[in-house]
Formats: structure tokens, C-alpha cells, sequence
């Protein structure tokens, strides 16, 4: 694996423990959906999650991030509650957005999690307008912007970039090529070699890391928030993953797969990789990990019990938010 | 009182609420350095500069999906996306994501931005650059929808776009551009979703948006010297739209024409319609009439476009329908 740069034993431990976390509820999740417990369909993000994790890790709390379906680690690393994304997932109205929210729309404007799309790329124009608010309003912030390579074929990943390029915006594109858009791989929708060579196209860099070496995607991700935050620009980080589970759990991977391939990544899987790395490290060991898997599971466990005790949104929650409501010091002047 | 034009009100409206709050800015294509492809913007670079207001890539997408996310950050883009049919390349950024961020955010993170868009036949400019797009977005919840017809109201209703807290399109008629009158030099606002009588009536209500409006105004015009007053309701905003004004109407007259620039089928006058029919129903003398456009592509030319957009005369038609419709049934009865 990569060198760990700046990162102190405690931070390393702390990404580990987020990196099983992620993974845990994933798994978690699709148990429940199996025993048909939960309403939201999980899309996993179990292979990749060393992306959400080496990417937000060391973000500033005012920088903001747009996760993509599958950067579940981005909701954890900013601190929204296991809960509430279990509650998102029950649509309990202690999940996000008083119920109505699933994942994929679940944002956290204090946590500096934007809301997401459910338009696969659509998010790209939207982030390039996050960082255009923050250059215009002079705020030092920069903001993440998570898609995969099946979103890299939307019009919006060519006018979101571009867009971002031209204004030279405090953007990463941090984009995850988990090798599937859905059930299609990417030798069938991409007559490229790589994405990160696009970037070219735009006027800034690209670079190509292990996705699932999670060392290699945070000084990747570090290095191109340095260049956004100092006026630089965008930079495009095309992390080379796998997704170990089918699109989502309608679509498993046994229908659309050849194992062997799945097989082959299991191997290169960022969680048993990086707990080897630590242990290799003398930064964990046994009793450790062990400890740290029976707290994660309990906060997964507890973040289920709170969700299935949750009542469900009342009746009126349909109606609101619909509209934002009228300030009357902004509506002002005389009337005519 | 001061004549303007619309162009010159809309501008006007931009450059107060320029003045009054930094974070309103504008871009969109050509809208700094030429000043709009109607001229719309034109001086606006020279007194805010270039962070107020710049010009983009050719992105309709890309104009309103950054919109969205300069508005949830806090900043109120107003964005033109030049033609109004051009809405259909930026009708994700619009319809998923501008509409439904404040619901998805459960309130957290509202988007208030406003689109600008010129809509409307008239200039023989094909069948690419002349729909009236109302109808496609009035059944998107969470947007507003605002189509003024005259110099004032288009600045006041442009300056509450601005202050809303809600994702706005605003229509602007092409051939309203150099529509002159008066305009107020002092800081007004027309609220949103209230309609405007513009011509008093008891024989028939007519119900009207954009230039329509102005047609109707003339078909009015034309049947008082036959002694038929007509009332004219220029709705201003579809959305919200304002019912009461319309019923109190219908109560008071009978008889409603619906008039709309856009095709009549699947057109917004048929809600219009279906309002009437369910709270005012029993005040109907006679069935309801709609005008608007034929159910074919905006076409080229003038002789086509001519028959194309709705008429002074076909609204006289119309108003003539309802009347002819109940005094039938009187002598039936």
C-alpha cells in the first residue's frame, strides 16, 4: 500500500474503524432488506468504500461533499449519525428529512453534506455550483463531488466540468470507477482506456489511484483539495474499484458476473487490506480489531433499534417543505 | 408616471435587487459582454462587473444545475437560459433537482433561484426558439411559474422572484420586449400568485397570460362597441395560482374564455377549467371556451405563424360562443 503520509496512528485507527463501519451497515442493511424490514432498496457500496473514506478524511468541516449512491463512507466520515441513515433507510421520521429523504437524497446542511441525486450524474452541475457560491462569497471551502464511471457518460459529467473549468472552481471530481454502470461493465460503455486522461479536455489534472488503497486516495484527494483551496482549480481522481454487490439488491451479482472476477477482487478488498497494513504496522492487533468490531457492531445494532422504534412520518409531513416559506424582510418593499 | 419598456423594467428590477442584496448575481449565455441576445442585461457588466454577472459555456444543464447549487449555498443566481425552449436540456437541473430541494432537505436547504427564458411565437424563428413551455412545468410541485404582460409587472414580479426562497421560471414574452408603460420608480413588489383584473366586466370573464393578455384587452375593446363588457384577468403567476380572483369573476359574470398562447390540449387553461368546474360550476351560464394555440409544432413563417398564434378574433369568437351558448339555452327553456 501507499505511504500514509501525515496521518498519526489515532487518525489511522479512526479511518479503519469508519471503513468497517461503512461496510458493516452495508451488510447490515442487506440482511434487513432480505427479511423485508427495511423500504429503501440498498444499493451497497461495499468493495469501494475506501473512496468515501481516504477521500473526506482530513476535510475541513466548513468543505462540503456530494456523495454519489454509492459513497456511504461520505455519510459516516462527516458524522451524520448511524441512526439517522438507518432511519433514512426505514423512512422513519427520524431519518432524513423528517422520513421523506432515502440515502441517495440524504444531505446535511451542518455537516456539509449536500443533497444527492437520484439522476445518475445530474449532482456534477450542481457541485460546480457549491464551489462557484463559495468563490463568489469568498468562503475557503472546497467541495467533494462523488460519481461513477457509468455517471461519467451523462452529458452533465461534460458541462459540469467544463463548467468547472472555465471558472477554475474549488472542486475534486472524485470519480468511481467501480468497473459497472448497473448491470452493464465498463468495457461496454467506455471505448477508453481511462477517465482521468479526460481531464486534459478541461484544462486541469487528472489522476488516476487504487481506489481500493485507501492510503493512495487520501493523499490523491489532500493534494487536489491543496489545489482547489489555493485557487488552482478542479482536479478530476479516478479511483480504480470494484463493487462487490449487483447494482442493488433486486439485481445480485451472480446474475449478471462472472465470479471468478468478483472472486479475483475479493482479494484486493480495501478492509482485510488495510487491517493487515495496521497490523503489519503495529497499529493493530488482535484484541484491537476485536474490540473495535464489537463497538461497530453495536452501533449498527443500536442504530436498527432506534430506527424500528421510530414512528413512521405523520400524515402532514407529505405536505411540508413542498415550498420554502416566504421571508417577509426579503419579500419587503411596497406592494402594487 | 414614467413609460418603460419590459426589457428596460426587467433591467431594472436585476439592477435593484443587485444593489439591494450581494448575493444576487446573473449568468447565463451572452449575458455579460453582449448583454443578453434581447439586450435584456445590456450595462449590467459595466455597473456590477464580472463576478456579478458573466457569461457561460453554451451548458443550459450545466447554467441551471450550478444554479441549484450556488442557491443551496446561499447565493440567488438568476440565470437565463435564452430561449424557453431550451428549458428541455436544463429540465433535470429544473424539474429534479431546483423543485425538489427544499422537500428533499426537509426544509434545510431551499433553492432560491430564478430562470429567465423568452417564450412565444410572433418572430419567424422556427419551431425551435417560439413555444410557450407554462404547460410542461405547472405540473412540477415545488417550482413558480410567473408570466407577466406589462412593463410594471414584470418588474415587480421579477423583484419578489428574486426574494423568494422557491425555485422560479419566469416567462418573458418576446414580443412584450419593447412593450412600453408605466413603471414606478420606487421599490415595489407584486406578489406572487395574485392576479390582476385588468379590464373590469360583468358579461364574461376572460382569462389570459403573457400576450394574450394584450389580445384579449383588444378583443375586449372590440365588444364593448357591440355593449359587451368583458373582464380581463391577466393571471400574472400560474403557479401559485390565484383562485379566488378567478371564481369571484366567474360568480359575478357567468361565462369564462380561457386564452393562452400554448396549445389548447394539455394546455394550462384546462386546469383552469377544471377549477371552474369544481368550485363554481353551478355559476356557469354557459360552457367553458378555451383559446390557444392548435396542436401542431410552432411553425415557420409568418402566414403559418399568423394562424398559428391565437387571435384578437379568435378570442372574440370565444367570448361569442358563451354568450350565444346561454342566451340558446334561455330560449330553449
Amino acid at each position: 500500500m501507499s505511504g500514509s503520509g501525515g496521518l498519526t496512528d489515532r487518525d489511522l485507527v479512526e479511518m479503519y474503524r469508519w471503513l468497517l463501519l461503512t461496510r458493516a451497515f452495508e451488510d447490515r442493511v442487506c440482511e434487513l432488506w432480505a427479511q423485508g424490514r427495511l423500504m429503501e432498496l440498498p444499493h451497497g457500496s461495499q468493495g469501494q468504500e475506501a473512496i468515501g473514506v481516504g477521500a473526506c478524511y482530513g476535510l475541513r468541516g466548513e468543505d462540503h461533499v456530494l456523495p454519489s449512491l454509492r459513497t456511504r463512507a461520505a455519510f459516516f466520515v462527516r458524522g451524520i449519525p448511524t441512526r439517522v441513515q438507518m432511519a433514512a433507510m426505514y423512512a422513519k421520521a427520524t431519518g432524513a428529512a423528517g422520513g421523506k429523504a432515502s440515502s441517495h437524497h440524504m444531505g446535511d446542511a451542518a455537516r456539509g453534506v449536500l443533497v444527492g441525486s437520484g439522476i445518475i450524474g445530474a449532482s456534477i452541475t450542481v457541485a460546480a455550483g457549491a464551489a462557484l457560491a463559495f468563490r463568489l462569497r469568498r468562503q475557503d471551502r472546497v467541495v467533494l463531488c462523488f460519481f461513477g464511471d457509468g455517471a461519467a457518460q451523462r452529458g452533465d459529467f461534460h458541462e459540469g466540468l467544463n463548467f468547472a473549468g472555465v471558472f477554475r472552481l474549488p472542486v475534486v471530481f472524485v470519480l468511481e470507477n467501480n468497473g459497472w454502470a448497473e448491470m452493464t461493465p465498463v468495457a461496454k460503455h467506455f471505448a477508453g482506456s481511462d477517465f482521468a486522461s479526460r481531464a486534459a479536455g478541461y484544462g486541469f489534472p487528472g489522476v488516476r489511484v487504487d481506489g481500493n488503497d485507501i492510503f493512495a486516495v487520501h493523499e490523491a484527494a489532500q493534494s487536489a483539495v491543496t489545489r482547489a483551496r489555493t485557487g488552482l482549480g478542479p482536479t478530476l481522481l479516478e479511483c480504480v474499484t470494484y463493487r462487490l454487490r449487483g447494482h442493488c439488491e433486486n439485481n445480485p451479482v451472480a446474475t449478471c458476473r462472472d465470479m471468478a472476477e468478483v472472486e479475483g477482487w475479493r482479494e484486493k478488498d480495501p478492509l482485510p487490506r488495510m487491517r493487515a497494513e495496521l497490523v503489519r504496522r503495529g497499529v493493530l492487533d488482535p484484541a484491537r480489531i476485536a474490540a473495535i468490531d464489537r463497538d461497530v457492531c453495536a452501533e449498527i445494532e443500536d442504530a436498527v433499534a432506534f430506527a424500528e422504534g421510530s414512528p413512521p412520518p405523520p400524515l402532514e409531513e407529505l405536505h411540508r417543505d413542498v415550498y420554502a416559506p416566504e421571508s417577509a424582510a426579503l419579500v419587503g418593499g411596497t406592494r402594487s | 408616471m414614467r413609460e418603460l419598456t419590459c426589457r428596460e423594467a426587467i433591467r431594472e428590477a436585476l439592477r435593484e435587487e443587485m444593489d439591494r442584496d450581494g448575493s444576487v448575481f446573473v449568468f447565463g449565455e451572452d449575458v455579460a459582454d453582449y448583454g443578453g441576445v434581447f439586450k435584456v442585461t445590456e450595462g449590467l457588466l459595466e455597473e456590477f462587473g464580472p463576478e456579478r454577472i458573466f457569461d457561460t459555456p453554451l451548458s443550459e444543464s450545466a447554467i441551471v444545475g450550478a444554479a441549484v447549487g450556488a442557491a443551496v449555498m446561499g447565493m440567488r443566481p438568476v440565470v437565463e437560459v435564452m430561449f424557453a425552449d431550451f428549458t428541455t436540456i436544463a429540465m433535470d437541473a429544473l424539474v429534479n433537482h431546483a423543485a425538489k430541494m427544499n422537500y428533499m432537505s426537509g426544509g434545510e436547504t431551499p433553492a432560491p433561484l430564478v430562470v429567465r427564458m423568452a417564450y412565444g411565437a410572433g418572430p419567424r424563428w422556427g419551431s425551435h426558439h417560439t413555444q410557450s413551455v407554462e404547460a410542461w412545468l405547472a405540473n412540477v410541485p415545488g417550482l413558480t411559474i410567473v408570466m407577466p404582460s406589462t412593463p410594471h409587472d414584470a418588474k415587480g414580479l421579477l423583484k419578489s422572484a428574486i426574494r423568494t426562497p422557491n425555485p422560479v421560471v419566469f416567462l418573458e414574452h418576446k414580443l412584450l420586449y419593447g412593450k412600453k408603460g408605466e413603471v414606478p420608480e420606487d421599490d415595489y413588489v407584486v406578489p406572487l400568485g395574485t392576479a390582476n383584473v385588468a379590464h373590469p366586466g360583468d358579461a364574461v370573464t376572460v382569462v389570459a397570460t403573457g400576450l394574450m393578455v394584450h389580445r384579449a384587452l383588444d378583443a375586449a375593446r372590440a365588444l364593448r362597441a357591440d355593449g359587451i363588457d368583458a373582464e380581463v384577468i391577466d393571471l400574472r403567476s400560474i403557479q401559485p395560482l390565484d383562485e379566488e380572483t378567478i371564481l369571484a369573476s366567474v360568480e359575478k359574470t357567468g361565462r369564462i374564455v380561457i386564452a393562452h398562447e400554448s396549445p389548447v390540449r394539455g394546455g394550462f387553461g384546462g386546469e383552469i377549467a377544471a377549477v371552474v368546474a369544481e368550485k363554481a360550476l353551478g355559476f356557469l351560464d354557459a360552457p367553458v371556451q378555451r383559446v390557444g394555440a392548435p396542436w401542431t409544432p410552432v411553425p415557420f413563417g409568418q402566414v403559418l405563424v399568423d394562424a398559428y398564434v391565437p387571435s384578437e378574433a379568435a378570442i372574440i369568437r370565444a367570448v361569442r360562443a358563451t354568450l350565444g351558448s346561454a342566451d340558446e339555452r334561455r330560449n330553449d327553456g
